[in-house]
């Protein structure tokens, strides 16, 4: 007879729930984009309104965590598994205010034009959705090898946040009444790139996980 | 006697209109909306409960003003200091302790709307409906099988002995390690096998509700926690009180959790009562406070 089976099945659930934050948090990212695109203040509203329930699912989960280890005396895989919940449960949440930052800006534009094409935006906001999603895999599977090949991708978004940098500072130069338009989308790279940094550090905690060592994953070159 | 008010009283339940909390709800409750104050009032069916119950031994009082209810199918754990009258509660519910001479009671203990402490009722039937197992194992010096089958027996049990033993050893998930030696002697079996089978033979009787008195303070860690396994899955079916001395037992196992403390008069009080995620996390008495961060004292 198994002990702690109820136990061990409560810390499937959490991490259960934790999946199901991660695709309310991409879910978010992916419909700011699609209101930056579409310059579409009231769905950028919408987002701007629905972080509540990313917030509550966040604290449900802290707080349904915070129950276990009080209660079951978590210890090794299972403690290292619980503060990694905690960790990336506000990794998380941080992401859904990402798309919150960017939903904001799509009201501040309103119906202004874009100072120039969104395409290194939308690859970046790929790229970065792309490691959170690898980067809850390797959570979940507790593989510290794609972990650290998530980490390897961080680069590549920073490289692309560096491109909108520049051209936007191009654009600021050339033609100075488009400054504060420019450092909005500045700011929407800013928030992207951060994705990429947050599915880092869900990364670092994967490692954290199966090896029980503490490491820093990619020292970006940016 | 109690049989016939109980027969009349089985299709109503004590609280017709609680609601009934699934797992995820219970698991999720912090704190109950009727808690007044540190004394949790349940918001689901009771099984038992005590109204402004005290208990003398002699000219000491060791229960002081008592008024708790324990919700039907949960685990509900008594923690407190050595001394304050943890064990006594537990043993005032099925009245074990009308054996000790010059034992008085006030107040009531009411199961099924009864009071088991009422003139005209068999103590014998109380322990019936409400079981007990102790610390230490205490098998009888019989065989596996006679050690179930014994107190039904007893009991006027006219049904399938050997169904009864089988269905009593599986529920007390002991039945795969002692189908094979059901007539070898109960004392023969590890200390947590023996402790199963003390639960097997209190199922045998058909209880309502199972009190245990430190059930595991005797066994290793293993055997300790397939013991709270059992609680877990006992608890579909049984409603389970416990006295434990080990916090952590109480908040892995249990369902509510109370916490008891001798008062100034050197008389057990209830000091908190709630759900076990709220004692274990966020306490509203000081004292629990202290007692579960190891403050105390």
């Amino acid at each position: 007879m198994t002990t702690r089976a109820g136990f061990h099945s409560q810390i499937d659930r959490l991490q259960e729930e934790l999946v199901l934050l991660g695709s309310m948090a991409e879910k978010a990212i992916r419909r700011s984009m699609d209101a930056l695109r579409e310059r579409n203040v009231p769905a950028a509203r919408g987002i701007m309104h629905d972080d509540n329930a990313i917030d509550e699912k966040r604290f449900a989960i802290e707080e349904k965590t915070l129950n276990l280890m009080a209660r079951q005396q978590p210890l090794a895989n299972d403690l290292r598994t619980l503060a990694a919940v905690l960790l990336l449960a506000s990794e998380l949440e941080r992401i859904g205010d990402h798309a919150e930052g960017i939903a904001k800006i799509v009201v501040m534009l309103g119906e202004e034009g874009y100072v120039g094409p969104l395409h290194d935006l939308e690859e970046m906001a790929e790229r970065a959705l792309g490691m959170l999603s690898r980067a809850l895999e390797a959570f979940l599977q507790q593989d510290a090898d794609l972990a650290r090949r998530v980490c390897d991708e961080d680069d590549g978004v920073d490289a692309l946040q560096d491109v909108v940098y520049r051209r936007m500072l191009t654009i600021m130069r050339a033609d100075a009444s488009l400054v504060r338009r420019a450092t909005y989308l500045i700011w929407v790279s800013h928030n992207l790139e951060r994705i990429a940094d947050r599915a880092t550090n869900i990364c670092e905690r994967v490692v954290f996980l199966a090896s029980g060592r503490m490491e820093e994953l990619n020292v970006s070159v940016y | 006697m109690i049989d016939q008010k109980v027969h009349d009283q089985v299709q109503t339940p004590i609280q017709p209109d609680a609601p009934r909390l699934s797992e995820e709800e219970r698991i999720g409750i912090i704190g109950s909306p009727n808690r007044g104050d540190c004394i949790m009032e349940p918001i689901e069916p009771v099984a038992l409960g005590f109204e402004a119950f005290s208990l003398w031994y002699g000219a000491k009082r060791a229960i002081q003003d008592v008024t708790i209810k324990f919700p039907a199918n949960r685990v509900t754990a008594l923690i407190g200091p050595s001394g304050c009258g943890k064990s006594t509660l537990l043993r005032s519910m099925n009245r074990m302790n009308d054996l000790i001479p010059g034992v008085r009671t006030e107040g009531s203990v009411y199961y099924r709307g009864i009071d088991i402490f009422a003139r005209d009722i068999d103590p014998v039937e109380v322990r019936r409906r409400i079981g007990m197992v102790f610390q230490k194992p205490n098998p009888f010096p019989k065989s596996v099988a006679d050690n179930v089958a014994f107190g039904a027996r007893v009991n006027g049990f006219r049904g399938n002995t050997r169904e009864l033993i089988e269905n009593c050893l599986r529920k007390a998930a002991l039945w795969d390690e002692v189908k094979d030696g059901l007539n070898k002697s109960g004392l023969a079996l590890s200390g947590g096998q023996q402790q199963r089978l003390c639960i097997a033979r209190a199922l045998a009787n058909e209880p309502e509700i199972i009190l245990m008195d430190e059930p595991c303070s005797a066994l290793d860690p293993i055997a300790t926690l397939k013991i709270e396994d059992l609680m877990r899955e006992l608890v579909k079916d049984y409603t389970i009180i416990i006295v434990t001395h080990n916090m952590q037992q109480a908040a892995r196992v249990s369902d509510y959790t109370a916490f008891m403390l001798m008062g100034e008069g050197g008389a057990g009080q209830v000091i908190e009562y709630a759900p076990t995620n709220e004692i274990f996390t966020n306490p509203r008495d000081k004292r629990t406070e202290d007692y579960i961060t190891g403050r105390f004292g």
